[in-house]
This record gives C-alpha cells, sequence and structure tokens, in this order.
C-alpha cells in the first residue's frame, strides 16, 4: 500500500490523476529563491521557454543572462559567477548540458566545487517526439562520477521545486534532473523531501523496486498489480542519486533480499549502477535493471517508448517474477 | 595605477629577467612542462604583478583585488615564479612544481594555491569565466577590473568566440582580454596549423576595441593597459606580439619548445645568457 506516513497523492492511482511536466516545479522554485536570496542567477542558451526560466527572467531581469546557443561558454560564465559569490542555476537540455560542455563543467565547476546547480532538461525517453538527439539517457552516468557533486533526479513537478530549493544546501555542484511531458503527481506539498524514501509499503515484502524520476509512477503501477498475484514489493523512490543514503538503501534490501531498479536511462551508469555498487560492497543481492538496454530509443509517445523499450509495468512486473525466482 | 616613471621600469625589467632566469630552474627541476610560452609572458606578468594589478600578497582573497585570470593555464610556470617574487609563497617552493603534494600543480589548481583565480589547462575557458567576474563585479557594483591572458593557439577554440559575443553584447569594459601572440603551438606555426589571421579585424568584427602592442615591452604593455582602462564602451583586448622562448636564443621563435623543458646543459646554457644580459656583461651575475 502506499505509504500512510508520506502523505503522497491519494488520487494516484486514479484514471485521472493530475498530470504536470516536472520542469514546472524548477521553474516555480527560482523565483521562490530569487525572492530569497538575491545571490542567485540564473543563466539559460536559447530556451528559457522550455527549460521554465521564463519566469525568473521576468522578475529578475538583472539577474538573468541569455547565453544564446553557446552551453560551454554558459558553464564557464557560471563558474566565474560563483567564485564571485554568486549562486548560478545553469539551464539547457541536457544532451547539450551536461552533454556537450561535459568537459567544460569538469574544469571550471567541479574541479573548482564551484556553486553552479546544473539543470538538465529533456532528460530521458520521456523527451518523446524529438527522438534520440533530444532524449538525454546517459546524463546521470557522465555527472555522477564527478566527485563532490550532488544528483537529484526528482518524481514529479512538486518534489522538483523541493530539490531545486534544497540544492542551495549543498554549498558546491548539484545536478538537477528534468523532463518535459506532463506526468502523474505522486505527493504532496505535504510530503517530506528525502533522498530515498519508501513510497509503497508491505510486511512481507520479498523485493524492492528503487525507482528514480518520472519512473516512480510506473514502479508504483507494478507494485499494486503485483499485489493481485500475492507477490509483495517495496518501491523506494530515490530523488538523490549522489550522495546516495546508503543506510535506508540497505534498510530495504536486508527486509527484501530481492532488487528491481527503474530509470529512464541507459542501465550503465545510472541508478542501477549505483545501487548495485553499494549492494556489492555491504550485501549482494539478486539485481534486475529496467532502462535502456544499451541502445538509443526513438521518436514516439512516451507510452509507446516505454512499452517498446520494455520499461512499463509488465515490464516491471516480469523483471520482480524473475528476479525472486533465483 | 602609477605612472611607470624610468627608474621603476628598469627595476621591472630586471626582475622580468630574474623570472626568466627562475622558470628555467624551476622547469629544469620539474623535468616536464613548457618554457617558450613562460619565457615570452615573463615581461607581462612582471608588469602585472609589479605594477598593473591592485593585489595584496599576502592577502590573496581581498575582495576588490583586480582578477588576474590566466586562460592558456600551461604557461604556468611564469606565473608562478612571478606569484613567488611578489610574495605568495616562498621562492623555493618553485622546486616542488608538478611533484607530489605540491601545491604547484602542472596545470593550475584555484583550489590548490591561493592567489590562482581559475583552475586552467583545458583551453578557450578563461574569457568566459572572466566574463562571469565581470557580470558579478557589475551586479555587486565593484570596481575592479578583470584581466585574462589567452594564447593565440586558443582561439582555434570555438568557446573562445562563444565568449567575445558574449562580452561584446554585454559591453564589459571591466573586462580586457591580452592575447599571446607568439605565433606557436605544439605541431607548428599557428599559420600553418589553423591560420587565425586577420586576428585584429576578427575581434574589430566582433565588436572589441583592439590594442597592439610589443608585449616583451613592458612601457608599451603598461601604456596599452592604461588606455584599454579608459574605453567605455566595449571589452578591449591587447594582441600582444611576444617572442616565445624570449632571452634565451636557442629557444627563440622554435615551436618545438613549446611543450618540453631544458635539460641540464641546456637549462646552464640558457641560465649562462640569461645572467650575463645576452652577453652585455661579462661575469654572470646572480
Amino acid at each position: 500500500m502506499l505509504n500512510p506516513y508520506l502523505k503522497l497523492n491519494p488520487k494516484v492511482f486514479d484514471k485521472e490523476v493530475e498530470q504536470r511536466a516536472i520542469r514546472d516545479g524548477f521553474g516555480e522554485a527560482l523565483v521562490e529563491l530569487g525572492e530569497k536570496n538575491k545571490d542567485v542567477v540564473v543563466l539559460t542558451a536559447d530556451l528559457s521557454e522550455s527549460t521554465r526560466t521564463e519566469a525568473f527572467e521576468k522578475k529578475f531581469p538583472e539577474r538573468f543572462f541569455e547565453v544564446g546557443v553557446a552551453e560551454q561558454n554558459m558553464a564557464a560564465i557560471a563558474a566565474g559567477l560563483a567564485v564571485s559569490g554568486k549562486i548560478p542555476f545553469i539551464s539547457s537540455y541536457a544532451t547539450f548540458s551536461p552533454g556537450k560542455n561535459w568537459e567544460t563543467i569538469r574544469t571550471t565547476i567541479i574541479y573548482n566545487q564551484a556553486n553552479v546547480k546544473i539543470a538538465g532538461h529533456h532528460s530521458g525517453i520521456v523527451t518523446g517526439p524529438d527522438g534520440a538527439t533530444h532524449q538525454a539517457t546517459e546524463d546521470i552516468a557522465i555527472v555522477r562520477s564527478w566527485p563532490g557533486i550532488e544528483v537529484m533526479v526528482p518524481c514529479d513537478a512538486i518534489e522538483a521545486r523541493k530539490a531545486t530549493i534544497a540544492s542551495l544546501d549543498h554549498k558546491g555542484p548539484s545536478y538537477l534532473r528534468f523532463t518535459r511531458d506532463k506526468t502523474p503527481v505522486i505527493t504532496t506539498e505535504k510530503t517530506p523531501f528525502k533522498p530515498v524514501q519508501t513510497f509503497w509499503t508491505s510486511e512481507s515484502a520479498k523485493c524492492v523496486i528503487f525507482a528514480t524520476g518520472h519512473m516512480v509512477y510506473h514502479a508504483l503501477l507494478a507494485a499494486k498489480e503485483l499485489e493481485k498475484e500475492k507477490i509483495n514489493v517495496l518501491v523506494a523512490n530515490v530523488a538523490q542519486i549522489k550522495p546516495l543514503d546508503e543506510k535506508t538503501l540497505l534498510d530495504c534490501v536486508k527486509k527484501t533480499r530481492y532488487v528491481v531498479t527503474v530509470e529512464d536511462h541507459q542501465v550503465m551508469g545510472g541508478l542501477g549502477s549505483a545501487i548495485s555498487e553499494v549492494l556489492a560492497k555491504n550485501l549482494p543481492a539478486s539485481m534486475e535493471f529496467i532502462g535502456l538496454q544499451d541502445t538509443f530509443a526513438e521518436s514516439g509517445k512516451l507510452i509507446e517508448l516505454i512499452e517498446k523499450y520494455k520499461m512499463d509495468s509488465t515490464a516491471i512486473k516480469s523483471a520482480v517474477r524473475k528476479v525472486i525466482k533465483r | 595605477m602609477q605612472e611607470l616613471h624610468d627608474d621603476k621600469l628598469k627595476k621591472l625589467e630586471e626582475t622580468a629577467n630574474k623570472t626568466r632566469e627562475l622558470i628555467i630552474e624551476t622547469l629544469l627541476e620539474a623535468g616536464s612542462g613548457h618554457s617558450a610560452g613562460p619565457l615570452g609572458m615573463a615581461d607581462i606578468f612582471t608588469a602585472f604583478y609589479f605594477h598593473i594589478l591592485n593585489h595584496d600578497p599576502k592577502n590573496p582573497d581581498l575582495p576588490d583585488r583586480d582578477r588576474l585570470v590566466l586562460s592558456n593555464g600551461h604557461i604556468c610556470p611564469v606565473r608562478y615564479v612571478s606569484m613567488a617574487l611578489a610574495g605568495y609563497f616562498p621562492v623555493s617552493e618553485l622546486k616542488t612544481l608538478r611533484k607530489i603534494n605540491s601545491r604547484l600543480q602542472g596545470h593550475p589548481h584555484r583550489g590548490s594555491l591561493p592567489g590562482l583565480e581559475t583552475t586552467s589547462g583545458p583551453l578557450g575557458e578563461g574569457i568566459s569565466q572572466s566574463i562571469g567576474m565581470a557580470l558579478a563585479a557589475k551586479l555587486d557594483n565593484k570596481k575592479y577590473h578583470i584581466y585574462c591572458i589567452t594564447s593565440d593557439g586558443e582561439h582555434e577554440e570555438g568557446n573562445t568566440w562563444e565568449a567575445l559575443m558574449f562580452a561584446a553584447k554585454n559591453k564589459l569594459n571591466n573586462l580586457t582580454v591580452i592575447i599571446d601572440r607568439n605565433n606557436i603551438q605544439i605541431d607548428g606555426f599557428t599559420e600553418n596549423v589553423m591560420p587565425l589571421e586577420p586576428l585584429r579585424q576578427k575581434y574589430e568584427a566582433f565588436n572589441w576595441e583592439v590594442l597592439e602592442v610589443d608585449g616583451n615591452n613592458i612601457r608599451e604593455f603598461v601604456d596599452a593597459i592604461g588606455e584599454a582602462r579608459a574605453v567605455f564602451e566595449k571589452p578591449t583586448v591587447i594582441i600582444a606580439h611576444t617572442i616565445p622562448g624570449k632571452g634565451v636564443d636557442f629557444m627563440e621563435k622554435d615551436f618545438t619548445w613549446h611543450g618540453k623543458p631544458p635539460n641540464k646543459e641546456e637549462a646552464k646554457k640558457a641560465l649562462a645568457e640569461l645572467r650575463t644580459l645576452q652577453g652585455k656583461i661579462k661575469s654572470e651575475h646572480e
């Protein structure tokens, strides 16, 4: 059942569940932060509307910088602002930033531990019709190996707002991963924001599903459907992939022995890899990995894509059935 | 910036020569690193650290200090030597360059050594970072100036031109870029590897104020900085024509000295040349 202590959206399983774009939460948070902290500045690379920085631009034009289609320049300018006491948010599509400008970020932001917040938009195949050029499916892998970065992947628009605001608590580089399409709202304003939380609980769970981003919804659907087959699982929302809350993670696995990870990302280097690194060292467990299986996706609707690339609730259920037989 | 009197100029020239000697000694000890660029830029770094910059070596984080950003990090031996001579750290520490547990990384790391404004080595990123500092200064109504030293070769990086467009768009008159126009890069002469000329016209087309000087002439360079500070509508670039390997006859204008240090014999020869002021005096001064 849905964890009653977390005040999640009681209508999450309704057909008419409220849908919002995760990126909207980022836009709201920027305005809030702009009001609270005069050092917050925002940069965009010709994508102010689709990265939701427009509202900040309108309210704080003197603290908003349009750099044009120049992601390397954007990253290094942000580094210069940060070492001068500002808190820059840089926003573009994740394939371009932190994709195209990866080395610029590495040298000027990460190696200096500059207080820059990197917002990677249009992540995952949920980017849909734009096709694989614009679907960032390797971004977690390429940022996760950077020393000292915090990596956050919110599951809905509400959590996106909270994650963006929380990123200011980390005085160093943060990566915030956002998606484009409207996806179900899973949490409420009253849901606490924590790195790892069990959204679906069971006293007799055999398996834990660790899910991140908008895929948490599909993991919850799978959990609910599996209940009918008398297969009980836990679903943990991993909102922060780095640093990983190892204690909560290990507590979940101690109870269940079997693990399925679910992410809208390549299975190499993302959430599944991060969790297997912790488990291999502390508590080896049998695992299945849901995500892109070393392939690019294509244009299409979210629902079509997650079915074709075996990331929907049907695929998650199969993975659970498979892993608990080992 | 104070006026540059003749007696001060003479002192600066002596300091530049001492800087060259220390560059040779430091590179010999390190066993790897770049020779030509640092020697060519000794006059400009001396001018910055001993005349132009508003800074305090004993208080490297002074909030209102001028920022000296080095974009082409590989010429850091000259920066380290200038900093040591200026009093940022003991001259004896120069012999730790490129060695384990040293603050003097092979390419400069901001977090390792107080007084470094950025981390550099990967090319084409310095002007962008300087822009960030210039924007912050304007937001905070601060009067400090940002100087960014670049190589000519790194103008082959697309990022450089992204930065130039942005700085002109935002009329960043608190930013001055200096180009070490020594015409060499690792693979050869710049005009053979990838022609940069007409460099002046390119900058002018990007809406920058352009000054050109002999980068091995301290007075000319200091005057150009004064001129750059007086330009209000645009950012300014100073194209400083320098001689790579300046001061050491067998290194001058030879691109093969871009990325290697002298061996023991070569260092001895170079030091003898520098210490006799190109044979002008008989016995080596110390």
